[in-house]
């Protein structure tokens, strides 16, 4: 017990929450898009993907309490980092001049984070629950017309949920959000948790950066190619 | 040349602190930062004004007592420099400085630009020291430590105290002065073992004082005058998850057996 009490009170503790849990979402967020961009291998393909992850509905919701008891973990937990620190430092220097050697990305890891926390909202309304109202074309994704033989076909409704500009501007943004959160957390949880030296340093540092950058281009291109008609 | 310098001036820990504008005449390019102080502060001694108060002692950069934000940066943001050791002819004729006390709540200001460290010292003595005499200076080499760890030691050892790394953290967070005096010892032979009880104290004792939290932005390892590496903090967060997964860390290890550890050393 003293192992949890101590990872949740002490600074370093909390530093191996956000890490461990940033990981796991990371994790997600990186087979989430491999998954998603089967779009571009034809219907067939990402409905049989869809139906793969639908049918084993044992497994899917044990992912889901457990990307959802992370989420919850890394919120609290950056809420009570990021009270802590303001506390600790009451008064700023004259003019607020930007930390040193600061990123753009590494100041505003909370900003990032509710854009992405409220895209994340939006994006689960949209799909996962399918509430009609919020996708803009008026169209029910859990309806007949979303089906074949019984089965979803998502990836019609990943070209009708697309369609709308909005809503894919609204996507990029959060994608935006979430990537600047990654070119900063995906090297900082290494630190985080001690697995760091001198030398990987520099190595972890852009390897985050580059792997930012690939998840955008690929969760920006769906979007992208459906407005385009590359899509359809 | 002559200089506006915009110091903080704050009468005690209780009251209300301000940015007063004084003119720094005639100074010259070779004068450290410190002894334009003292010049402005003769000056102001000779209007009866009262000299501005800030810290110093060896001012060779080794004690780390000179402790100043120089437009927003401790130290004045020089690579591997203390205050002491930053030099006039980084400035220019004309030039406009704000020098501002280290900003953290866990370093309240005592006057003007003294702030109040011994925050540091209670780290230190949660943890940061052996329990027994390891006796006097040994023969070289007659304890085996390697090259490289004896080396990085000595890079953690280097660490002053002067806390401009809590100082530039936007999150007032202590992590570098703590991971370069926890893996200090930890590194070392002597030190292996008291590690885990180490860690655990003296970053508990860090949690107590309220410094902030390590955001890994690196601004400590930017501004510190001896350029302690982030890694010791990535090394220190290492040794904290190792100690409270054993979970050997709650109880200080008593002095007989860490005698028993070391007397495998070839030290008395
Ligand atoms: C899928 C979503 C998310 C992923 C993949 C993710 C990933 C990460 C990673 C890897 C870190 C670095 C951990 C470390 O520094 O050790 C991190 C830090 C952080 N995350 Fe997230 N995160 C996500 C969602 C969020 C959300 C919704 C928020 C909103 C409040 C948030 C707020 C933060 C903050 C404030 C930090 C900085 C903590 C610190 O450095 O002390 N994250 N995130
Ligand atoms: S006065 Fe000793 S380090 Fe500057």
């Amino acid at each position: 017990m003293s192992v949890i009490k101590n990872l949740y009170y002490s600074s370093v503790g909390k530093k191996y929450i956000m890490a461990i849990s940033g990981l796991c979402l990371l994790t997600f967020v990186i087979g989430h898009s491999l998954g998603n961009l089967q779009v571009f291998m034809g219907k067939e393909t990402i409905n049989r993907y869809a139906h793969f992850l639908q049918s084993n509905k044992e497994i899917l919701w044990l992912v889901r309490i457990f990307l959802f008891t992370m989420l919850v973990l890394h919120l609290w937990t950056s809420i009570r980092l990021w009270f802590e620190n303001r506390a600790a430092r009451p008064i700023g220097y004259f003019g607020n001049p930007t930390p040193m050697s600061s990123t753009f990305a590494s100041r505003n890891m909370m900003f990032m984070g509710i854009v992405l926390g409220c895209f994340l909202v939006y994006h689960i309304l949209h799909y996962t629950v399918q509430v009609s109202d919020i996708n803009l074309i008026g169209k029910d994704f859990s309806g007949a017309e979303f089906q074949i033989k019984g089965q979803r076909d998502v990836y019609k409704m990943m070209i009708n949920g697309f369609s709308h500009p909005l809503v894919s501007l609204f996507y990029i943004l959060g994608v935006g959000g979430l990537c600047f959160h990654i070119s900063h957390g995906a090297h900082s949880l290494f630190q985080s948790v001690g697995i760091n030296s001198q030398y990987y340093h520099r190595i972890l540092e852009k390897a985050a950066t580059i792997l930012a950058i690939i998840l955008f281009i690929g969760y920006v291109s769906i979007p992208v190619s459906v407005l385009t008609g590359i899509l359809k | 040349m002559n200089l506006t310098l915009k110091v903080w001036r704050q009468k005690d820990a209780s009251s209300q602190g301000y940015l007063e504008t004084i003119e720094a005449k005639d100074i010259n390019q070779y004068m450290s930062f410190l002894e334009m102080l003292d010049v402005v502060n003769e000056h102001l001694i000779v209007e009866g004004k009262e000299p501005i108060s800030f810290e110093s002692d060896c001012r060779e950069g080794i004690c780390g007592a000179c402790s100043c934000a120089i437009n927003g940066k401790p130290h004045g943001g020089h690579k591997g420099t203390t205050t002491c050791q930053l030099h006039m002819r980084y400035f220019k004729d004309g030039d406009t400085i704000v020098i501002e006390p280290w900003r953290s709540r866990a370093f309240p200001v005592i006057k003007d630009l003294i702030v109040d460290r011994s925050a540091f010292d209670r780290i230190i003595q949660a943890g940061g020291y052996i329990s027994v005499n390891t006796g006097g200076a040994h023969d070289a080499n007659s304890i085996p430590v390697s090259k490289e760890i004896a080396e990085t030691a000595m890079d953690a050892a280097a660490c002053i105290g002067c806390g401009a790394c809590v100082a530039s953290c936007k999150n007032g967070s202590a992590m570098l002065f703590v991971a370069a005096k926890v893996s200090h010892l930890n590194l070392l032979p002597q030190g292996k073992p008291e590690k885990d009880y180490r860690v655990k104290n003296m970053v508990t004792q860090m949690d107590e004082e309220g410094f902030g939290n390590c955001t890994n932005i690196g601004s400590c390892a930017e501004v510190c005058p001896k350029e302690v590496d982030l890694k010791f903090i990535a090394k220190m967060n290492r040794d904290y998850g190792l100690a409270i997964l054993k979970g050997e860390s709650r109880h200080k290890p008593d002095t007989i057996s860490i005698q028993a550890e070391l007397s495998e050393l070839p030290i008395d």
